[in-house]
């Protein structure tokens, strides 16, 4: 079999850090987060003094000053523990690297400490009841008036929405332009006029705060926009290589461990008086989901590489989010027919993942859209 | 693609430029000729022979090339590449003549290594007997010491090369009582007395590659003959498995990239209800998702590839390979032979012989249930 390479010696230490904190700190406790439908906030304060939180922030900013790959080992560890419920990477790997790369000095220095030690959750709030993936027609505004900006409008399947402290929001503060219009303002929770909706029931990821957001003549100071008036789209856009890379890397971690389980369900259980691994049909299925396992893995890790190179570009990771997220829906499928009935059964993790699964296609960039921009490579004016 | 490929070195592309510019100049105008004749006749052989196709990993002590097995691998690619299923070079090059390296004597190589590098002589292995196909312990074709001589008795089905071979490797059982102890590897020439080829099989696909029945009475050849030593064959036969799948898996990626490139340009070209088909959404997803998984078929094949150069690739690594390419180039092929609408079934397009050729690529070299079979032992 093929050893990884990506990671350093250094990854690997920080693993098994990561590794104990989820069994001890996470994997007794998810049942009941599925159950409250949230992860409490002690449990972000503990791993961020364990330092697992925003892994790329620079030390500067109080944080552990790592890399993106010290991040992946996170969302794995995470991963093959099927624990889906704290939002972790949102938090750490998507919105604080906007205010990395984005924030005044100012904002940096009052956020980033905060997000490293847990005591401030953030969320973006893009998506809209009208609007999904097509973010240049999004209608909450924000105006200027005088030194403030003044938000009106509505957000929906927000990501720790419920949790979040902090809000960098996808707003228009210029309604008459599309993409050009869209800018990014922080959104502090006790804003008067913010208020939180729901906490929407899904299909799957039962232990994450999903929320709607409401906007009710919000004001807010104009310090609070980040990077340029005008500039969110172009901000959205920088770093979706990344955030790709990240879906692609917990699916394939996740269907790995979800084979894992099935091999070690199917070596015990029993069925017309042999173990279910005996039968061929068992064995045959398990083999084709190892190999387009292993063939997925190689492709993440060359994947990553690239990344941390600078040179993956958007459609290449695109190919992995689709793939991988494409791929991870095909195996707990399967993985749960090899369970049987207990495959069915909540208190088995297959039962869990499989239902979580299903957001992987949709979430990031849905299925459709990663194959529109691949399209692009073979028919550029085709596809406009 | 955006990934680049970092296995080949600037040697071996030189080398890919020989071998594309010949296939272009002296294969692919006769191809459909020879898939008429159901033959590829020696004259190209010994064309190939010439410009250093032939044998490319093997020493050039021996009159070859003395490349690696990537300049091997680059002589599957630019094959498959072009459809070109009909010279069984890489059978002869890369399976054959590897055991008479690898196991022969002295001068067996010095007899036999040289000719075929040279395509004055062609190689074949005959493994598979009518009544056995993947299960080599149970063959049943004899070879019976008899003084210095063995006495050969039996029968080969399936065999690439058939016609055209003039050194056959050949299975049998010295030791007919026993198991895979008792098979031997024994070199026959084409010339022996009671050695007779049968009909030039019809097939699906690989119209232009002679495949044969052969057929053994009594054939008579020195105990020189023998390949190693005697019982081992069954060893030396699954001492290469992993690179011998490598090929199979090799060729399989390299045909999927053409055929999807060769899609999207006719997709751009042909209209349908007043606009091109690459305008339909579906024609774009289709090949978007068979793109993914070719680039990241690609991505695998490489990092195999690295592999076999250090000598590290596994059995059941190569079985994977073998198994998920020759399933995927399939798949493309039918779905892009859809997007070719009528066209697509016609045998002119690259595409409809792509087709039928492609079939039989989850069969040889071992079946993909044979495939899976190996994965599954790491289970265990």
């Amino acid at each position: 079999m093929f050893d990884r390479t990506i990671f350093s010696e250094e990854h690997e230490i920080f693993r098994k850090t990561v590794a104990r904190f989820v069994e001890e700190e996470m994997v007794p406790y998810h049942e009941q987060w599925e159950e409250d439908g949230i992860v409490p906030q002690s449990l972000w304060l503990k791993a961020g003094e364990a330092g697992l939180l925003c892994l790329t922030v620079p030390e500067a900013y109080g944080g552990p000053g790592g890399d993106r790959l010290h991040a992946i080992v996170v969302i794995e560890e995470m991963a093959k523990k099927n624990i889906t419920g704290p939002g972790f990477y949102l938090h750490s790997d998507i919105v604080a690297s906007y205010l990395i790369n984005y924030g005044t000095e100012e904002q940096k220095k009052k956020w980033l400490p905060k997000c490293v030690s847990g005591e401030v959750i953030l969320s973006v709030g893009m998506t809209e009841p009208g609007g999904g993936s097509d973010l240049a027609n999004i209608k909450t505004t924000a105006i200027r008036d005088g030194d403030e900006y003044v938000i009106n409008g509505q957000k929906t399947f927000i990501s720790n929405g419920h949790n979040a402290g902090l809000t960098v929001l996808a707003v228009k503060t210029d309604p008459s332009l599309g993409a050009k219009g869209v800018s990014l303002i922080l959104v502090e929770n006790d804003r008067p006029g913010f208020t939180k909706g729901r906490n929407l029931k899904k299909v799957g990821m039962k232990a994450q705060d999903t929320a709607e957001l409401f906007f009710d003549n919000v004001r807010v100071p104009a310090s609070n926009v980040l990077g340029e008036e005008g500039k969110g789209f172009i901000i959205l856009m920088k770093q979706l290589e990344w955030e790709r890379m990240i879906i692609a890397a917990h699916c394939t971690a996740t269907a790995e461990a979800a084979l894992e389980w099935t091999i070690d369900y199917a070596n015990q259980r029993m069925v017309f008086g042999k173990p279910v691994s005996d039968f061929q049909n068992t064995r045959f299925k398990l083999a084709e989901v190892k190999t387009s396992l292993t063939v997925g893995r190689i492709f993440v890790d060359r994947c990553l590489d690239a990344l941390m190179k600078g040179e993956l570009d958007n459609a290449t990771a695109s190919m992995a989010k689709l793939w991988g997220s494409e791929l991870l829906g095909k195996v707990v499928d399967e993985c749960v027919q090899l369970h049987g009935g207990y495959g069915f059964m909540w208190e088995y993790p297959i039962a869990r993942a499989y239902a979580d699964a299903r957001v992987r296609r949709i979430a990031g960039g849905s299925s459709e859209v990663m194959k529109t921009i691949i399209s692009r490579t073979m028919f550029p004016k085709e596809s406009r | 693609m955006y990934i680049n490929r970092t296995v080949f070195s600037e040697e071996h592309e030189a080398y890919r430029d020989t071998v594309a510019r010949f296939m272009d100049e002296e294969l692919v105008p006769s191809h459909a000729q020879w898939e008429k004749e159901g033959i590829v006749p020696r004259e190209a052989w010994k064309k190939a022979g010439d410009v250093g196709i032939l044998l490319p990993a093997i020493p050039d002590k021996y009159g070859a090339p003395g490349g690696d097995r990537l300049f091997s691998s680059i002589v599957i690619e630019e094959q498959a590449k072009r459809g070109l299923s009909g010279p069984g070079f890489t059978l002869h090059s890369d399976i054959v003549a590897p055991y008479i390296l690898a196991y022969g004597t002295e001068e067996q190589k010095q007899a036999f290594l040289p000719k075929m590098a040279a395509g004055e002589m062609i190689g074949a292995i005959a493994m598979t007997e009518p009544g056995t196909g993947s299960d080599l312990q149970s063959v049943k074709t004899t070879a019976i010491r008899e003084g210095d001589e063995y006495v050969i008795n039996g029968q080969k089905t399936f065999i690439t090369n058939g016609i055209n071979s003039d050194l056959v490797i050949l299975v049998t059982k010295t030791a007919p009582d026993l198991g895979a102890k008792g098979i031997s590897l024994i070199l026959v020439e084409a010339t022996r007395e009671g050695f007779t080829k049968g009909r030039n099989l019809d097939k699906i696909g690989m119209k232009a590659q002679d495949t044969a029945e052969l057929f053994f009475d009594n054939v008579r050849v020195p105990v020189t003959n023998l390949l190693g030593k005697e019982g081992t064959g069954f060893y030396m036969l699954m001492q290469e498995l992993a690179w011998e799948r490598m090929q199979i898996a090799i060729g399989g990626i390299a045909s999927a990239e053409s055929i999807i490139e060769e899609t999207a340009t006719y997709t751009k070209e042909r209209k349908v209800f007043g606009q091109p088909i690459a305008g339909f959404q579906n024609t774009r997803f289709k090949l978007a998702e068979l793109k993914t998984q070719v680039q990241i078929g690609r991505v695998f094949v490489d990092k195999c590839l690295e592999l076999i150069m250090k000598k590290e690739l596994d059995a059941s690594t190569a079985a994977m390979a073998k198994m998920w390419c020759s399933d995927l180039n399939c798949k493309v092929i039918d779905e892009c032979l859809q997007l070719h609408g009528g066209y697509g079934y016609m045998w002119e397009y690259r595409v409809a012989r792509a087709y039928a050729d492609a079939r039989v690529s989850r069969i040889y070299g071992g079946s993909n249930e044979i495939m899976k079979e190996l994965v599954a032992r790491t289970f265990d």
